[in-house]
């Protein structure tokens, strides 16, 4: 194991994150971040679900025969995502009504595969828990930056709580509507790419097509 | 009927599953870049959601819902809580038949979708039609019509994308928004042209 665990831990957060160089779990991403609540319950369901399955996979892994490996892994994701949702049905009902479908579908999150896929077939049962919670963090950090734009700006908010009086209640600033509406969540992710790739050069993919200078006669 | 047929546009255009539930995003945007490949994964995409949304919708009335296994002699029993897990079943088993029968009897159609098949699996869009069909009390009619169209739907949406990135590649784009971020900037804009489709009702 030529990487530790903290480099294990913080890697995916900027270098090798799920979302924006990966490319895995960017359904969910968009819809649940109109709110930072809604999308701070989602990356803790998500790092857990990551977390575990990872996990249990790893403890597993020289048990599984590869010809049925896919159906054990969607035993033991959707096993956990059942959890979650149980208990999120008990405990923060509002939520998980706000959170519909979603929760149900960190079972076909790519994140969730992907790292049972990549990493936990491979490597031991702690190694695996703890890139499941680093790649939960990650997608998280992009969960809550995306959130923290819409919900501020959207509706002058934060967790709920007033930062920005809005014009109807008899402040000063005039949400703009357009945040809360899904196609937003597409720009401000497209956005946040160009400002990782220009930060960190080495994540720019290369033209398919090169433009050519040709010169005036 | 008509409540069919407006079902039917309302999947179709108004709650695209791509552009305004984002299901499905990660195939959408990984195999966005050629028009043939798009339309082969779109097909497949739309068999595989007509064919899973009833299906759960039979399996959900006949065995899961509370009191469904009264036939059995368990009026009491409500097994709910079980749907994750069979839908995903469902899903994962009907796409290994699928496979299975288009290699035996149509060897073409086979070869064309083959290497989409297993994708569909993890497509977050069938998990989803399904997901909504249970929350939204569809009955097995309503059911086959939101699956249908609702892949249609799906189908049409990678199908325009691939064709705006396959002239996007020409264009003088800033380093740092190649490949991934411009593909979200324009999934956004197709999203808003999508949105336009709201409030057309039959």
């Amino acid at each position: 194991m030529s990487q530790t665990r903290r480099e294990m831990l913080l890697d995916p957060l900027v270098d090798n994150n799920p979302i924006t160089l990966q490319v895995l779990g960017i359904c969910s991403a968009l819809a649940v971040t109109s709110s930072l609540k809604v999308a701070l319950v989602m990356t803790i369901a998500v790092t857990l679900v990551t977390a575990f399955s990872s996990m249990f996979i790893s403890v597993l892994r020289n048990q599984i025969p590869s010809s049925i490996r896919i159906i054990v892994q969607m035993v033991i994701i959707a096993s956990l995502v059942i959890l979650v949702d149980q208990v999120l049905k008990a405990y923060a009902f509002e939520i998980s009504k706000t959170l519909s479908v979603f929760v149900g579908l960190i079972i076909t999150n790519c994140i969730v595969m992907g790292r049972a896929e990549a990493f936990a077939m491979k490597n031991p049962p702690v190694a695996s828990f703890i890139d499941g919670i680093g790649n939960g963090l990650g997608y998280g950090l992009i969960l809550m930056l995306v959130g923290f734009v819409r919900e501020l700006f959207g509706s002058g908010s934060l967790f709920g709580v007033t930062i920005l009086e809005t014009v109807n209640n008899g402040g000063w600033y005039v949400p703009n509507g357009m945040l809360l509406l899904p196609p937003s969540a597409f720009f401000i992710i497209g956005l946040l790419i160009w400002a990782f790739r220009t930060w960190k050069p080495d994540q720019v993919e290369e033209r398919e097509h090169k433009i050519q200078v040709v010169e005036a006669h | 009927m008509e409540a069919l047929l407006s079902l039917a546009v309302k999947a179709i255009f108004v709650e695209n599953l791509a552009l305004s539930f984002f299901l499905g995003m990660c195939t959408f945007i990984a195999v966005s870049k050629k028009i043939s490949t798009a339309i082969g994964l779109g097909i497949s995409v739309m068999i595989v959601q007509a064919i899973t949304v009833p299906a759960n919708n039979l399996i959900l009335t006949y065995l899961l819902a509370p009191g469904a296994l009264a036939w059995a002699g368990f009026p009491d029993v409500d097994l709910t809580f079980l749907g994750l897990i069979s839908y995903i079943g469902v899903i994962a088993a009907l796409v290994q038949i699928l496979e299975m029968v288009l290699d035996k009897y149509f060897p073409p159609l086979y070869n064309a979708l083959g290497i989409f098949l297993p994708l569909i699996t993890v497509n977050c869009a069938i998990l989803g039609g399904s997901l909504f069909m249970v929350e939204r009390d569809y009955g097995f009619a309503e059911a086959a019509t939101y699956g249908l169209s609702s892949g249609f739907g799906w189908a049409l949406a990678i199908t325009a994308m691939a064709g705006v990135r396959e002239k996007l590649k020409y264009s003088d784009i800033p380093d740092g928004l190649q490949g991934l971020g411009i593909t979200f900037i324009t999934a956004g804009l197709m999203a808003l042209a999508f949105m336009s489709f709201s409030g057309v009702k039959l």
